[in-house]
C-alpha cells in the first residue's frame, strides 16, 4: 500500500496539470455528493422580492428571475449533471464493450451485425441523432441518458473490437483456451481486463463529451423540466436575460459546465500521457 | 590541419563538434572531427552504428535535428563556412553544389508527389530552367540514372517503384544540377546485393563524368574498401584514423581500425574466424575521457587518459588519433 | 473513382433510411397518435394510421416509408400546415449560409494557426494554439454564443441584437439562392448586404470557434509529424525554398489527417447548428425542428433528422473524394 502511495505521489509530481485536474475532479465529486446538504439556500425556494440580483455577499452568484439563489442551484445541479453523464457513459461502456469484444473475438456474423449497427449509428450527426431518439422515445430524463448512451456506443464498440483483435492471437489467450476456458470466459477474464487501461483514457475524455451532450439537449428543452436545477437548462433560462445585461444567470452554470468538461478532458489527456507517453503532442 | 600539400580541398571539416540536448542529458555526438575531401575524390567514412557518421553528414548539410547544435569547428566548402552560413546562403548551395542521398530511399521521397516532379522541383529551384524545358530535363535525368521507360516513370509515385528505382530517383534529384560534392549516407543499406552493386556503379560513373567528389558514409568496411580512394574511420563521435584505402588496409595504425578490418567478411576467411570487437560504444551522455575507445582497447595505458588526443600525421596522408598506435 | 466512392456511400444512406424508420415506427406507444399530435381526435388518429400504413406489418410499413421518401414526401407539419419538405427547403439556405460561414472562418483561422504553431514550437503562437485547442473542445457552444452576445452586443454595442438574419428595418432581398449575402449583392443592394453580414457575424464566429479547435489541433499535429519526416529532410537538403518545403512538401502531406478529421468536425457542426440557431433566433432548419419538437409536432423532427443525416453522408462522400485527390496511394492502390 505504501509503495503504491509513493509511486502515486511520484507520478503526480511529474504531471502537475493532471494533478490539478484531479483535484478539480475531487471538488466536483464533493459538490455532487455533499453539495445539497451544504448549500446556503434551498435551490427551489423562490423569493420574488430578491429576483434578478447581481452577485453580492448574500448571494455569491446572484439570484435568478424567481429570486432563487444561483450558487445553491449551480452546486446542486452538479449531482444531476454528473449523474446523467456517468449513467450514460456507464451504459455505453458496458453495452459497447461487450458488443465490440464479442465482435472482435468471434468474428464472422457477430462482427458483421455489430459492424452494421455501429455504422448505422455513425452515419448520423451524433447530436442530431440524440435529438431524434429523445423525440421518438419521449421527453424524459431517462431518455436523455439513453440517447447519450446510444450515440456513445460506437466509440466503445470500435475500441473494444480493435483491442480484442490485437490481443486475440497473443500467447496468454491461447494458453487460457487450451486449459479449457470457453470463449466467453476467455473474453471476460483475460481479454477485457487487459484492454482496460487505454479504455480508461477514453472513458475520461468521453465523460466530458457526455456532459456537453446532455447539457446541449437540456438547453434546447429536452429531458429536464423547470424547476429542476441542471446546468444546461439554467443556461437556457439565463439566455433570455443576457440581452438585458443580467449576465450572472447564464454565466455561472455555463462556467461550471465548462470547468467540468475541461477537468475531464485534462484528466483524460493526463491519463493518456501516463499510459502511453509516446502519444504526447 | 591535414598536412597534404597540393590544391585546396573541396570540403574541409575542421574540429567539428556537435551535441544534442535530450531529456536524458547532453549527448556529445561529435567531438573535434577533422578531415577533408579533395575535388573528384571518393572518401569513405566508416564506423559502427552510432559512431556519429550520419550526424556528421547532417551537420555538414545543415539539416540537424532541432535539438542538435554545432558547438565548435567549421566546415569550409567553396570558401564558405557552412556551419555559420545563413539560411539563404546554404540554400543556394544545397542541391546545387553539394547534395545528399539518404538511406531508405522510399521514405526519403515525397509519397504524394510524382517522382519526376520532385526532380523538376530541384531543377526549377537551382538551374533556372524554363518551365517548358523542365519536364524534358527531368526525364533526361531519369534516363541518365538508368531508370527504364523514363518518360512514363516521370509520373510515377514512390510507392509504385522498387527500392532500387527509388534510390536511382534520389540520385537523379541529387545530381540534377551536377554538384561538386555528393554525400551518400548509407545509400545501399536495405537494397539487395545486385542492386547495391548497380547503384554504386552508377554513382561511380556519374562521379567520373563530372569529376564530382563523393563522401560515402557506410558501416560496411568492405564496400568502402572497394569504392573509396581514402577512408576516414570514426568511433563514438571521434575520427580515429584517416588514410588512403590501400595504406589503411596494409598498415592500420589504430587498434580499432585493425579490429574492424579483422571483423570484416572477405573471401578466404570463414565467418567463424572473424573476430567481433569486444564491448560496445560508450554512453555519450556521461563523462568521457579523451579517447573514447579506451574501455574496449587492449592496449590501454595511463598515457591515453591525459589530455586531448591529437590527430598525428604518420606520413603519406596517414593520420591517426592514438597515443600508442600500432 | 467517384462512382466507386458513391457506391461505398450507399450503405450509409441505407442505414440512415432504416435508422430513421426504426426511430419513428418502432416507438413504444402508438405511432399514429404520435404523428397526429396531442390534440388530435380519435378519427384523425385513425386517418393518419391508414395513410401512413401504420396498421400493416413492419415490412409493409417500410415499403410505404421508402415510397414516400422517393417522392420526397416527408409528411405534413401540424404547426405550419405545410408539407415538411417545403418547410425544410425554405429554411435550409439560412442554415447552410450559417454553417458555411462558420466553417470558412474556422478553416481560415485554424489552418494558418496550426501551421505557424508547428513551425515555431514553444513560441507565443504555439501556446495560443494549444490553449485554443484544449479550451475549444471544452466550451459548450451555446455558452460561447451567449458570452459573445453579452460582450459584443450588450457591453460593447458593436454587434446587433441576436434576432435572426436581419434587423427590424431591413427586408429580405429577392430570393435567388436563399443566401442573403449572395442575393443582396445580386440585387445590387449593399445596405441589405451589410445588414445581413452584421447579423451573421456573431453566430458564424460562435460556430467557427467551435470548429477551429479540432482543425487547429490536427493541423499542428500533422505538420509537426511531417516536418520531422525523411522526405522533408530530403527537400531541405536539396536546397528547396522555405515556401516550397513548407507548403508543397510539408503542408500537403499534413493535410491528410486534417481531411479525415473534417468528417468528425461536420458531425459536430451539424449538431451545433441547432444550438446556435436557438441562441441567435436564426430561422434555419434547426430551429424549425426545435419548434416542432416543443409542440409535439413529430413529422418535421423526423424530416430534419433524415435531412441532416443525408447531408452528413454526402459530406463524408465529398471528404473521401477529396482525400483521394490529395493522396494518390488511395486512388491507385484500390
Amino acid at each position: 500500500m505504501k509503495g503504491l502511495l509513493v509511486h502515486g505521489r511520484y507520478l503526480l509530481a511529474d504531471n502537475r496539470v493532471t494533478f490539478a485536474a484531479f483535484l478539480l475532479f475531487l471538488a466536483f465529486v464533493a459538490a455532487a455528493v455533499l453539495g445539497p446538504s451544504l448549500v446556503p439556500y434551498d435551490p427551489l425556494a423562490s423569493n420574488t422580492a430578491e429576483a434578478l440580483r447581481p452577485p453580492s455577499r448574500a448571494h455569491w452568484f446572484g439570484t435568478d428571475q424567481l429570486g432563487r439563489d444561483l450558487l445553491s442551484r449551480v452546486v446542486v445541479a452538479t449531482r444531476l449533471d454528473l449523474a446523467i453523464a456517468l449513467a450514460a457513459v456507464a451504459l455505453a461502456f458496458s453495452v459497447g464493450t461487450c458488443a465490440g469484444a464479442a465482435a472482435g473475438f468471434y468474428g464472422g456474423w457477430t462482427d458483421r451485425i455489430v459492424g452494421r449497427v455501429i455504422d448505422t449509428i455513425m452515419a448520423f450527426p451524433l447530436f442530431v441523432l440524440a435529438m431524434g431518439i429523445v423525440a421518438a422515445l419521449g421527453n424524459t430524463l431517462a431518455n436523455i441518458v439513453y440517447a447519450t448512451a446510444i450515440i456513445n456506443i460506437p466509440f466503445y464498440a470500435r475500441l473494444a473490437r480493435s483491442e480484442v483483435n490485437v490481443r486475440r492471437e497473443m500467447g496468454f489467450v491461447e494458453a487460457a483456451r487450451l486449459s479449457g476456458n470457453g470463449g466467453a470466459r476467455v473474453l471476460a477474464v483475460h481479454l477485457v481486463p487487459n484492454s482496460l487501461p487505454p479504455m480508461m483514457v477514453q472513458v475520461s475524455l468521453n465523460l466530458g463529451w457526455a456532459i456537453l451532450n446532455a447539457a446541449g439537449l437540456s438547453f434546447i428543452g429536452l429531458g429536464v423540466r423547470p424547476p429542476t436545477p441542471e446546468w444546461g437548462i439554467m443556461v437556457a433560462e439565463g439566455a433570455a436575460f443576457i440581452v438585458s445585461g443580467e449576465w450572472w444567470i447564464a454565466l455561472f452554470p455555463g462556467a461550471a459546465l465548462m470547468l467540468a468538461v475541461f477537468c475531464f478532458n485534462l484528466l483524460g489527456d493526463g491519463l493518456r500521457d501516463l499510459i502511453d507517453p509516446r502519444r504526447r503532442t | 590541419m591535414t598536412g597534404t600539400g597540393g590544391p585546396t580541398p573541396l570540403l574541409s571539416v575542421d574540429d567539428l563538434s556537435v551535441e544534442f540536448r535530450t531529456r536524458g542529458g547532453v549527448v556529445r555526438a561529435l567531438e573535434h572531427v577533422t578531415f577533408h575531401v579533395g575535388r573528384g575524390e571518393t572518401v569513405g567514412v566508416v564506423g559502427e552504428s552510432g559512431s556519429g557518421k550520419s550526424v556528421m553528414s547532417f551537420a555538414l548539410m545543415g539539416i540537424l535535428d532541432a535539438a542538435g547544435r554545432v558547438t565548435s569547428g567549421r566546415v569550409l566548402f567553396g570558401g564558405l563556412d557552412l556551419v555559420r552560413a545563413s539560411a539563404p546562403e546554404l540554400d543556394r548551395r544545397r542541391g546545387r553544389e553539394i547534395s545528399m542521398i539518404f538511406q531508405n530511399p522510399r521514405t526519403a521521397l515525397n509519397p504524394i508527389r510524382p517522382v519526376g516532379q520532385q526532380i523538376a522541383d530541384v531543377l526549377e529551384r537551382h538551374a533556372a530552367v524554363p518551365r517548358r524545358e523542365v519536364r524534358r530535363r527531368a526525364v533526361e535525368m531519369l534516363a541518365r540514372v538508368q531508370v527504364p521507360d523514363p518518360a512514363r516513370r516521370y509520373a510515377a509515385y514512390p510507392f509504385e517503384l522498387s527500392g532500387g528505382l527509388c534510390q536511382r530517383v534520389m540520385i537523379s534529384i541529387a545530381l540534377a544540377c551536377s554538384p561538386a560534392l555528393l554525400i551518400a549516407d548509407e545509400p545501399t543499406t536495405g537494397l539487395d546485393v545486385t542492386t547495391q552493386a548497380a547503384v554504386m556503379d552508377l554513382i561511380g560513373e556519374l562521379a567520373a563524368e563530372t569529376r564530382m567528389a563523393t563522401l560515402f558514409i557506410t558501416h560496411d568496411l568492405g564496400l568502402a574498401a572497394e569504392r573509396c580512394d581514402r577512408i576516414v574511420v570514426m568511433h563514438a563521435g571521434h575520427v580515429v584514423e584517416t588514410a588512403p584505402t590501400a595504406e589503411l588496409f596494409r598498415a592500420p595504425r589504430h587498434p580499432y581500425t585493425a579490429r574492424l578490418i579483422a571483423a570484416t567478411p572477405r573471401p578466404g576467411v570463414k565467418l567463424a574466424d572473424l573476430a567481433a570487437i569486444p564491448g560496445g560504444l560508450p554512453d555519450l551522455r556521461g563523462a568521457l575521457g579523451p579517447c573514447r575507445y579506451s574501455a574496449r582497447c587492449e592496449r590501454h595505458a595511463p598515457i591515453c587518459d591525459g589530455g586531448r588526443l591529437p590527430l598525428v600525421d604518420t606520413g603519406a596522408g596517414h593520420l591517426v588519433a592514438c597515443r600508442i598506435p600500432l | 473513382m467517384v462512382g466507386r466512392r458513391f457506391a461505398a456511400a450507399l450503405p450509409g444512406l441505407m442505414g440512415v433510411v432504416v435508422g430513421t424508420f426504426l426511430l419513428t415506427r418502432a416507438l413504444p406507444g402508438d405511432p399514429a397518435a404520435f404523428f397526429a399530435g396531442p390534440s388530435a381526435s380519435r378519427q384523425a388518429i385513425e386517418e393518419i394510421r391508414a395513410r401512413l400504413g401504420l396498421d400493416r406489418s413492419l415490412v409493409a410499413q417500410f415499403g410505404v416509408y421508402v415510397r414516400d421518401l422517393a417522392r420526397l414526401d416527408l409528411g405534413t407539419s401540424l404547426s405550419t400546415g405545410q408539407p415538411v419538405t417545403r418547410d425544410l427547403l425554405a429554411r435550409l439556405p439560412a442554415s447552410l449560409e450559417l454553417t458555411l460561414s462558420g466553417l470558412l472562418l474556422a478553416v481560415g483561422v485554424a489552418l494558418p494557426l496550426g501551421v505557424l504553431a508547428s513551425t515555431r514550437p514553444g513560441s507565443l503562437v504555439d501556446h495560443a494554439c494549444r490553449v485554443l485547442t484544449t479550451a475549444g473542445v471544452s466550451l459548450p457552444i451555446f455558452f460561447t454564443g451567449l458570452v459573445l452576445v453579452y460582450v459584443f452586443y450588450f457591453l460593447l454595442g458593436w454587434a446587433p441584437a441576436p434576432l435572426g438574419r436581419l434587423d427590424a428595418f431591413s427586408s429580405a432581398p429577392p430570393p435567388r439562392s436563399g443566401f442573403y449575402l449572395v442575393d443582396s449583392l445580386a440585387a445590387g443592394d449593399p445596405a441589405v448586404f451589410l445588414a445581413s453580414l452584421r447579423q451573421l457575424i456573431l453566430p458564424a464566429v460562435t460556430l467557427g470557434l467551435f470548429a477551429m479547435a479540432p482543425i487547429a489541433r490536427m493541423t499542428r499535429g500533422g505538420m509537426l509529424g511531417v516536418l520531422g519526416s525523411d522526405f522533408v529532410r530530403t527537400a531541405r537538403a536539396s536546397g528547396l525554398s522555405r515556401g516550397t518545403v513548407l507548403f508543397t512538401y510539408a503542408f500537403r502531406n499534413a493535410m491528410l489527417p486534417v481531411i479525415t478529421t473534417l468528417g468528425m468536425v461536420f458531425s459536430f457542426l451539424l449538431g451545433a447548428n441547432v444550438l446556435v440557431e436557438k441562441v441567435f433566433a436564426w430561422p434555419g432548419v434547426g430551429s424549425y425542428a426545435l419548434e416542432a419538437l416543443i409542440a409535439s409536432d413529430y413529422a418535421p423532427v423526423q424530416g430534419f433528422v433524415l435531412t441532416m443525416a443525408t447531408l452528413y453522408v454526402l459530406l463524408n462522400l465529398a471528404i473521401d473524394v477529396l482525400y483521394g485527390i490529395v493522396d494518390p496511394r488511395v486512388r491507385i492502390e484500390s
